[in-house]
């Protein structure tokens, strides 16, 4: 017994003292959380194969070596904020990506600024997740626009390109991005003139909308906003061609998704959504990063997984340049991170941590989605 | 005019979503008449049924008829399986121990199903056996789903009817729900009856899932968690134990959902139901049609 013992600290004791080979480098843990099951998983897919492709670019000549640790959150808050516990507190990570949605991501950035480690989310576009009762949270910072900005875009394109003056929304009252989505677009579309006819909620778990669509009937709205994710979406165009509203229909980031037309079929085809960048986007960096993503997984990024990518290619330039990988150092260069060439745009980081890019319009059709038009800020 | 087709039209958007409840609600009350037992999993057998249709439908090509007779034997199946394995090991134990496994048997159902290798927790479209087509009369339209749902619900309806009150094995289960002990001693099966109980609930609750799927084209493992708790509230108001009170529960709750939503707020829906709840619990807990002694 007593020999097996000494062996097993000799044997240890040789691991530690052995000379530190030249190629190892340092190992830095970088959490993912992100949603790989659930309502919104092929966002949660998308994110974390753009993450490791991010990750396989970087280990070519990066100056650490990353380990990931990837947490899946179902897209449920009471999970993101456990898997954010485990990774700042077990796991001990520099960083975190994500999380994908903003119900998520509020909860998740209060964690993460209360740790003081520094939070990159691609897409998570509520108010809330940068900013809490009016006060910034350092540590938390995001790649892609909020929602004001988003839903003020909507109305407009709805009021200015589709000459609509009347509108409807149907928005999830349980879920905070829909929720923002849905004040911007209502208080920007009265305020250039329109009207908005009906301004209804459901739950996040209904899949019954007759009795709301009934009633957006009668009302004959133009346009019908619909900010919420594909598989909701898909739901609700179904019921509503049904019942046999015409009204064009109106969505945001959400939308971006293969499942939406597989869902939706027929009913969605002719909408329009807001989106954060179109594979057609005339740009190298962006072409170069569709062709490799195609290359390995068969099929066009979605705009979720090009944001993951801009904020992990964000972290690890700034992990780089940071004097050590200590989440203090990190902030600190993220905060003054200035024209970053992403795949989705150019990327500065404003005082909130928010950055201020372009909208791109797309209109649903039968293989995919036509670029229509892009409005900038 | 308008007013009127636009009460009309959620007139119907209720009865479809009613016709639903009443089908789950069928279950809870028969089960209820026969054990005194609140059968919690019921909720999850309606959406097992939606799975095993979704799955006939997309891996076989069969006609529709079939995919509601298949599915309605393997849920009965799952029903059956169900009472033997959980609750007939519990006949002489408490009513307490009976009703915390049924709490256990949906959880497990609900947990295990949707593991990655068994159904997944992700949503699923359910694919439409056929195309919807809507019929407009002057003042309101009515689609092929609807009538669809009708149809069924009312057949199935007559169906147990002549079960429960025109054959000798209904008999036996109105006899099991008036008093077991006697019914035993006059040479009825017991065991056998339960069982019967459950298949018949169970297929009801199955055909239910389809219809639900069908009706609004998305599934997932926890789809009868609410439904499920929404046709107990029917099967409550509408005096637990018997049959044409679940229906009769089941068509209010729907119709009382939809208009909440029509006329209040959506939010304020399921809030709705649950004082519906409180209210027949308070004033009438023997429910609208319940007497003092409950019968199938």
């Amino acid at each position: 017994m007593k020999k097996a013992l000494i062996v097993a600290l000799l044997l240890i004791s040789a691991l530690f003292s052995a000379p530190p080979v030249s190629f190892a480098k340092e190992t830095v843990k970088v959490g993912v959380i992100t949603p790989l099951m659930g309502d919104v998983k092929t966002y949660g897919e998308s994110t974390k194969n753009c993450f490791l492709m991010a990750l396989e670019q970087y280990s070519k000549n990066g100056r650490y070596t990353i380990v990931p640790v990837i947490a899946d959150d179902r897209n449920d808050p009471t999970e993101g904020t456990n898997a954010a516990l485990k990774l700042i507190t077990q796991d001990k990570v520099v960083a975190i990506i994500g999380p994908l949605t903003s119900k998520v991501a509020i909860p998740v950035s209060e964690t993460a600024n209360k740790y003081k480690i520094p939070m990159i989310t691609g897409t998570a576009t509520n108010l809330k997740v940068t900013i809490s009762d009016g006060k910034r949270k350092p540590f938390v910072f995001r790649t892609c626009y909020t929602d004001n900005f988003q839903g003020s875009i909507a109305a407009n394109f709805a009021l200015k390109d589709l000459k609509a003056r009347s509108a409807a929304v149907l928005y999830d009252v349980s879920n905070d991005y829909s929720k923002g989505l849905a004040e911007f677009f209502r208080s920007t579309f009265i305020k250039g003139g329109g009207t908005v006819t009906a301004y209804e909620s459901y739950q996040k778990d209904d899949v019954d909308f007759s009795a709301l669509i009934t009633k957006l009937a009668m009302k004959k709205p133009e346009v019908i906003y619909l900010p919420d994710y594909y598989n909701k979406v898909g739901l609700i165009s179904k019921q509503i061609r049904e019942k046999g509203l015409k009204g064009t229909l109106l969505g945001g980031d959400g939308w971006d998704s293969p499942e939406l037309a597989k869902i939706a079929g027929n009913s969605i085809i002719g909408s329009y959504y807001t989106n954060h960048y179109s594979a057609d986007r005339k740009d190298s960096v962006t072409q170069a990063f569709i062709k490799k993503y195609k290359e390995k997984h068969g099929m066009v990024p979605d705009a979720l997984g090009a944001l993951a990518y801009d904020a992990t290619g964000i972290l690890f330039k700034t992990l780089d340049a940071a004097k050590s990988p200590n989440p203090e150092e990190i902030v600190k260069g993220l905060a003054g991170l200035k024209n970053y060439k992403g795949v989705t745009g150019n990327i500065s980081f404003d005082k909130s941590g928010d950055v201020v890019k372009s909208v791109v319009i797309l209109k649903v059709g039968n293989e995919k989605s036509q670029y229509v038009t892009t409005i900038e800020p | 005019m308008e007013v009127l087709g636009y009460i009309l039209e959620q007139c119907i958007n209720g009865l479809q979503l009613g016709a639903v409840y009443a089908l789950i609600a069928l279950g809870y009350t028969m089960v209820y008449g026969v054990l005194r037992l609140i059968n919690f999993a019921h909720g999850d057998i309606f959406m097992l049924g939606a799975f095993t249709g979704y799955y006939l439908i997309t891996k076989f090509t069969i006609p529709i008829y079939f995919v509601f007779i298949i599915t309605m034997a393997l849920t009965g199946c799952a029903g059956y399986i169900i009472e033997k394995v959980a609750y007939k090991p519990l006949r002489g134990a408490p009513k307490i121990s009976l009703l915390i496994t049924a709490v256990g048997v949906s959880l497990f159902l609900e947990y295990f199903l949707s593991l990655k290798m068994i159904f997944t927790p992700n949503y699923i479209g359910f694919p439409r056996p056929f195309e919807v087509v809507s019929y407009n009369f002057s003042i309101l339209s009515v689609t092929n789903v609807q009538i669809l749902i009708f149809t069924i619900t009312g057949v199935s309806l007559g169906l147990l009817y002549v079960l429960v009150y025109r054959t000798k094995q209904g008999r036996a289960m109105r006899a099991v729900s008036y008093d077991q002990e006697a019914a035993s001693l006059m040479g009825i099966d017991i065991d056998r009856t339960i069982s019967m109980t459950f298949i018949v609930g169970a297929a009801l609750a199955g055909l239910g899932g389809i219809l639900y799927g069908i009706a609004y084209p998305q599934i997932n493992v926890f789809m009868g968690v609410m439904p499920g708790i929404k046709s107990f509230v029917a099967a409550v108001l509408g005096g637990i134990g018997i049959i044409h009170g679940a229906v009769l529960g089941g068509l209010i709750i729907g119709m009382s959902e939809v208009f909440v939503s029509a006329f209040l707020s959506s939010t304020f829906r399921d809030g709705v139901i649950f004082i519906v709840l409180f209210l027949v619990l308070l004033l009438k807990p023997s429910g609208i049609f319940g007497k003092r002694t409950e019968k199938v």
